[in-house]
């Protein structure tokens, strides 16, 4: 089990350094290959050869390419420091360098998103695992009545309709129309717990919404499928109330794959719910990410990269430890 | 026929001819009465079992027999009542009488039934394997049926749990108690899978092809504890299968079954010695031997079973049976066979004239046996 966990870590390790080799290869190998250059994007439009001069010896840019990657890594796990000529600037681990728009380390903006998304991630996931398994349990119990096939029907709409759809409709009908809430922007949990709420609502139920359908279409197709099995007609044959049958025995079963499929999602979402973060203006790392592409901002770019690249590792070795909590026939070797 | 003949001192089992007339409280203890279960599919109506009779008393074991399809499980389900579990659309229609200890089962509330489920009757499954939740341990499982019908503590659940385990032979069972259904071998699985069935002392136990999923080795040790703990709690015993051997070991009654229907039913000796249907005469020459010198081929029955959906209007075995030809006396191919009596207890369903069948079962069938 420990020699598990440690040969896990390990990967983990590996496979972050493979996403920073990658991404710090397309960004930053890739331009000098094709005659472009990382220094004219930090320098903007208005330069000249001296300033781009000093750029590239700042940022490092005259140095050999492998050079260049081993500072970046230890920028990342020690910090490390720019040489201006003048003046030697100190960027503390973990740094990802300097925006090259407002010219502030990456880290510590991004390091107040995550917050944002978290939030945005971990109210949205309790909404859908909630309802999205409750609809898909009731579908499959229910199966071909009107019932079943309302909820499929809207299941099918969910996974349909794009974020930016629902989110907007929402926004229209919830505020502007019912009036039931204000636009209000987002404000930390520690600071304003009631503005947090208002602001987080609407893109959970959007986000929920979205997500809830697919997974209610998995545990009825799960359930159904664990129903026909031989265990569930022999938890009959003992004279179990059928709500026991379809809780104890039916339900565990069912719950195998939508543990990985959660794990996975939450992963993902926590590298940024980039449309729906963008849609409800949730200054989160999504939004972070659709910004920093949009003005070409390598370091931030690279910086949510591997931040994304953490969360969904760590969301993929955290599901591969549950398994076993859940399946015992699961040995982790 | 030498080792697995049923001795000549069983006695038969009660009355195993067609049961009294509907309605009134048979005096078996298990009085099964023109069940049929049919499924409606798109494709038309599905007739699993159709209009099988037969009784069972206590400290008896029948054997029904047959072919897959012919409607054995469906029986054996519809006693447990299993049909009635999962959606009202996708139940079959069931009608007929199951009278269990004096009480009739198609008519009693689904709560009643489920409250009889597990207590007084209970059933063992083919495949232990899939037929036992792989995330609990064995012990909880059987934890769970006995708790389920019995108000005691965790803690006398487990203790009668582990003394199920010690009766049924596997070792250490204070320690096994605690070990999932996929940490044990196939034939313990099968010994655990009995126990969890026992646990409540039934006094119907169904087994259904309890010995299939199992090397043979096995499957002899498995029947010769059902026998045992037979004999322990007196309880009555319907052993399905397919296998003539199972049987032979088993049963004191045998009921044949093809296309839902029972085509012969009498005594072990009866069957084994006397049968007096093609289909039964198909199933004994069609079955391996291992008393037997020569190595003559086995014969097995030509032909495929019958779609329960379009049962031939006539005899369900007429286009298999070999004998088609044998003139019925007038009797036309649409006219169903009626079960009629042979002997004593002893009932086949054809329309062949005892004399005919007789002289072709000693002349022909027994003498290659």
């Amino acid at each position: 089990m420990l020699v598990y966990l440690l040969r896990r870590l390990v990967n983990v390790v590996v496979m972050l350094v493979i996403v920073s080799m990658v991404t710090f290869g397309i960004f930053f190998m890739v331009p000098k290959i094709t005659g472009s250059d990382p220094a004219l994007l930090y320098a903007g439009r208005e330069t000249n050869k001296t300033a781009i001069e000093g750029i590239r010896k700042k940022m490092g840019l005259d140095k050999p390419i492998t050079t260049q990657y081993g500072l970046f890594l230890k920028g990342i796990v020690a910090g490390r420091d720019y040489d201006q000529g003048s003046q030697i600037t100190h960027c503390p681990a973990p740094c990802f360098g300097y925006s090259f728009k407002n010219e502030q380390p990456v880290w510590p903006d991004l390091k107040q998103r995550i917050p944002v998304t978290m939030s945005l991630a971990a109210g949205a996931s309790v909404l859908w695992l909630i309802g999205g398994v409750a609809t898909g349990v009731i579908s499959a119990l229910r199966r071909r009545t009107v019932l079943d096939r309302v909820t499929m029907i809207t299941a099918l709409a969910g996974v349909s309709l794009p974020i930016y759809f629902t989110g907007l409709v929402c926004s229209a009908v919830f505020i502007y129309s019912l009036e039931w809430m204000e636009t209000i922007n987002y404000a930390p949990l520690t600071d304003d717990p009631a503005a947090w709420l208002n602001s987080m609502i609407l893109p959970w139920i959007t986000l929920a919404f979205l997500f809830a359908a697919t997974y209610a279409r998995l545990t009825r197709a799960t359930m159904l499928e664990i129903l026909g099995e031989d265990y569930i007609r022999t938890a009959r044959a003992k004279g179990l109330k059928e709500q026991v049958v379809i809780r104890k025995h039916a339900l565990r079963s069912t719950l195998t794959p939508i543990i990985t499929v959660f794990g996975l999602d939450l992963g993902a979402l926590l590298g940024g719910a980039v449309l729906t973060e963008s849609t409800f203006s949730l200054p989160g790392m999504g939004k972070a990410a659709v910004d920093a592409i949009n003005s070409g901002d390598l370091p931030v770019i690279m910086g949510v990269t591997i931040i994304a690249a953490f969360f969904v590792v760590m969301a993929n070795l955290i599901v591969d430890l549950l398994y076993a909590v859940v399946d015992p026939r699961v040995r982790l070797t | 026929m030498t080792d697995n003949t049923p001795t000549q001192d069983k006695q038969p089992a009660g009355p195993v001819g067609v049961p009294e007339q509907g309605g009134a409280r048979p005096e078996a203890f298990l009085s099964v009465r023109n069940l049929k279960v049919h499924f409606p599919t798109d494709d038309g109506i599905v007739k699993s079992v159709d209009g099988l009779s037969f009784q069972l008393e206590k400290g008896k074991t029948l054997g029904i027999v047959g072919e897959s399809g012919s409607g054995k499980s469906v029986t054996s389900l519809a006693v447990m009542g299993l049909h009635r579990s999962g959606q009202a659309r996708s139940r079959p229609d069931i009608s007929g009488e199951i009278w269990l200890d004096g009480e009739e089962l198609i008519g009693a509330g689904d709560d009643h039934v489920r409250k009889l489920r597990g207590r007084q009757m209970s059933m063992i499954f083919q495949d232990p394997l899939s037929a036992m939740h792989p995330y609990y341990t064995v012990g909880a499982q059987i934890v769970e049926a006995y708790r389920n019908h019995h108000d005691v503590s965790k803690k006398a659940a487990r203790a009668r749990a582990v003394e199920m385990l010690d009766r049924v032979g596997i070792p250490e069972p204070a320690k096994r108690v605690d070990a999932y259904p996929h940490e044990f071998s196939g034939g313990m699985r099968q010994r655990a899978m009995i126990a969890m069935s026992l646990v409540n002392n039934p006094e119907l136990l169904i087994a259904d092809e309890p010995t299939t999923a199992l090397d043979v080795t096995v499957q002899a040790q498995i029947l010769d504890l059902i026998r045992d703990l037979q004999k322990e709690f007196g309880s009555a015993v319907i052993m399905i299968t397919h296998d003539l051997g199972v049987v032979a070991e088993m049963a004191d009654d045998i009921l044949v079954m093809y296309g839902g229907r029972c085509v012969e039913r009498g005594t072990a000796e009866q069957v084994f010695y006397e049968p007096r249907h093609p289909y039964t005469w198909g199933l004994l020459t069609s079955m391996p031997r291992i008393d037997k010198e020569e190595t003559d081929r086995l014969v097995p029955v030509k032909g495929s079973p019958p779609s329960l959906i379009n049962i031939p209007s006539g005899c369900a075995f007429n286009p298999r049976c070999p004998y088609a030809d044998v003139p019925k006396g007038g009797i036309t191919r649409t006219t169903r066979p009626e079960l009629q009596q042979v002997e004593g207890d002893h009932f086949a369903a054809c329309h062949m004239s005892p004399e005919d069948r007789t002289r072709i079962w000693t002349q022909e069938i027994a003498p290659k046996l």
